[in-house]
């Protein structure tokens, strides 16, 4: 079995994004990077599948900066076995990402594709879904709990109402969702380890080229900004003030 | 041009989050139909009918449309794409989980999550967990969206569209249901409340939680929430967890009990029309979106305020 774990670098979930003041984008200047924390949770799993002995070999792949290898560097450090980066500056929209993992699925013909329900930037939540369109594989978003075996996979989802599982014929795409586990920090030899693993650069045309964007930004502005209120004294200050000056109960 | 919306509804009753995304969709256009894709959906559809500038109401039945899987809603929606310029559902858990599908076999660029509608090719959306508003323009024909329903109004009620059948397309060949998970309960639905509670990890249990938050929900008629920290812990169920990767809400009153604010949990409350926050440290980012804050222990200030509120709303 091979699992293919496509992983985004991000702006880390800990630092506040600033609009920019020409409202051009974000910006990410001088700004902490890190892998987004879904695509951490995916790659997790996969080497949690991958420890109980369910899967031979788990590839990273990223599309992005060439510093985007750090992030395919850290998935090898917690235990994927290589990583493929294709290369742009251009910041594909996920329709494009979409089509390029699609060609990476086609080449390297995993088993299980195991990603991010979401990457916390664009905050999009749609190439999984798309990716699995595309190839004509099964999908299951949201995945909090995956049971695997030869020939499917089983996925507990988070749905809104609840939990919803479904069961999967292999070769499916599955999405990860928050509760699916909790990462790893890697280890010193495994980060030492993992600068010997191979990671095969490419380019866009390498899987068939990067399209036209379908999306034109024409600005980026802040949300209103909320106001902090007041401090009260006392639950009944409060009650008093919800009744008289919000008028909310 | 005219304009698709594929209705959130549980078979038995169409949700309010549809209402928000016709009036979205009317904004497109005046020609709005209303697509219910389910399984034994007579009762929605004629609900769904009476949705004022609804032009007519598709039904499609099947048992995979009954559980809403997403194979399945696509085969349906995508063949009627023929007479459509554009779809949007409520970004739901089950409308984020088709949607981009739609737009994958289109070839088109999904926009997810509009609180905007600025022009018929232009809409605004949240992006880095609501820290940034993005204005993007399509060049697609067709488009491919979802609809953050708190932001809309919800369309009324007073219409009487037509009703038709339309195929359901062919079943999910690789994908099973197996089994569904669905919290009941008699509060109001997170989602579309008046009024929510949240607890947060200082509930320190499952059985605090129930002991704090529930009565205190129980005693202002409101939905239950909770931070990733409180469902992760297991105090609550996933679904009710509020912010960026969770549900986003925007209720008249929504109540923050031991959540300190994170910004993930920020992009999911704050743009509720009272926020009301109760912490034991004066300095939690959270008292800065708050409107009225109480600082001290939960464990104290929770049992005053249902004292306050059985006097108050006697
Ligand atoms: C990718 C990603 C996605 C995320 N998505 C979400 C999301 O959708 N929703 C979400 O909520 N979080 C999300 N988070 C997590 C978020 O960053 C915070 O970790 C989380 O919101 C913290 O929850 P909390 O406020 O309950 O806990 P804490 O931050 O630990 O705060 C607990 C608060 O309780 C107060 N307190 C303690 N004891 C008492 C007492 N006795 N009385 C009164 N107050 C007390 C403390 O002062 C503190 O402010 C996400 C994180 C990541 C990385
Ligand atoms: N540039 C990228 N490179 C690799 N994987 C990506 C990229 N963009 C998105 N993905 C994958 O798609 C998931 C969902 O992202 P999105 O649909 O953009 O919110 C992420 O968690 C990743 O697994």
């Amino acid at each position: 079995m091979k699992i293919l774990v496509p992983v985004k670098r991000a702006i880390d979930s800990n630092v506040k994004a600033r609009v920019k003041s020409d409202q051009t984008g974000v910006d990410l200047a001088n700004v902490k990077m890190s892998m987004n924390p879904f695509c951490e949770i995916a790659v997790e799993e996969a080497v949690r599948i991958k420890e109980k002995g369910l899967a031979e070999e788990i590839v990273a792949v990223s599309i992005g900066p060439i510093q985007a290898q750090e992030t395919i560097r850290t998935s090898l450090a917690m235990g994927a076995d290589r990583g493929i980066l294709i290369q742009t500056d251009a910041d594909p929209e996920p329709l494009e990402v979409a089509k390029l993992l699609k060609a990476v699925a086609l080449a390297e013909s995993p088993d299980l594709i195991l990603m991010g329900k979401q990457a916390i930037d664009g905050d999009n939540n749609a190439v999984g879904q798309m990716l699995s369109a595309l190839l004509g594989w099964p999908q299951a978003t949201f995945a909090s709990k995956i049971e695997l075996t030869a020939t499917s996979v089983t996925v507990a989802r988070e749905v809104d109402g609840g939990l919803q599982t479904l069961e999967l014929a292999l070769p499916a795409v599955v999405t990860a969702d928050l509760r699916l586990n909790e990462p790893r920090y890697a280890s010193l030899p495994n980060i030492m380890k993992a600068k010997k693993k191979t990671i095969d650069i490419k380019t866009p045309d390498d899987f068939g080229g990067l399209g036209a964007p379908h999306l034109t930004v024409l600005k980026v502005t802040e949300p209103p900004k909320r106001v902090g209120g007041v401090k009260l004294e006392s639950a009944g200050d409060l009650v008093n003030k919800l009744k008289t000056e919000a008028g909310v109960l | 041009m005219a304009v698709l919306v594929v209705a959130d509804h549980d078979n038995a009753s169409l949700k309010d989050n549809t209402h928000k995304t016709v009036t979205a969709a009317l904004a497109l256009s005046p020609d709005v139909d209303v697509l219910i894709a389910g399984s034994g959906v007579a009762a929605v559809a004629a609900a769904a009918a009476k949705i004022t500038g609804v032009r007519k109401v598709l039904t499609a039945e099947s048992e995979g449309l009954g559980k809403q899987i997403a194979e399945d809603l696509t085969a349906c929606v995508i063949p009627l794409m023929a007479g459509y310029d554009a779809v949007m559902s409520p970004a739901t858990s089950v409308g984020k989980n088709f949607m981009p599908r739609i737009a994958a076999l289109l070839d088109v660029a999904p926009i997810s999550e509009i609180i905007e509608v600025v022009d018929a090719d232009t809409f605004v959306r949240p992006i880095y967990a609501g820290n940034a508003l993005e204005t993007v323009k399509s060049s697609d024909a067709k488009k491919v969206i979802t609809v953050r329903a708190t932001a809309f109004k919800a369309a009324e009620e007073g219409g009487s569209a037509s009703v038709e059948t339309v195929a359901s397309g062919a079943d999910a060949a690789g994908t099973k249901f197996v089994s569904d998970e669905i919290v009941k309960s008699d509060r109001p639905e997170l989602a579309g409340a008046k009024i929510v509670v949240s607890g947060g990890r200082a509930m320190g249990s499952a059985e605090e939680f129930h002991r704090v938050i529930e009565p205190l929900a129980d005693r202002l008629g409101a939905a239950v929430g909770a931070s990733r920290a409180a469902v992760d812990a297991g105090y609550a169920p996933n679904d009710y967890q509020v912010g960026q990767t969770g549900k986003v809400v925007a209720p008249q009153l929504y109540v923050a009990i031991g959540i300190s604010g994170a910004i993930q949990h920020l992009a999911g409350m704050k743009d509720s029309k009272v926020i009301v926050a109760i912490n034991k440290d004066a300095d939690a980012p959270i008292f800065q979106v708050a409107d009225y804050g109480l600082v001290g222990d939960y464990k104290t200030i929770v049992p005053e305020l249902m004292d306050a509120l059985s006097a108050a709303l006697k």
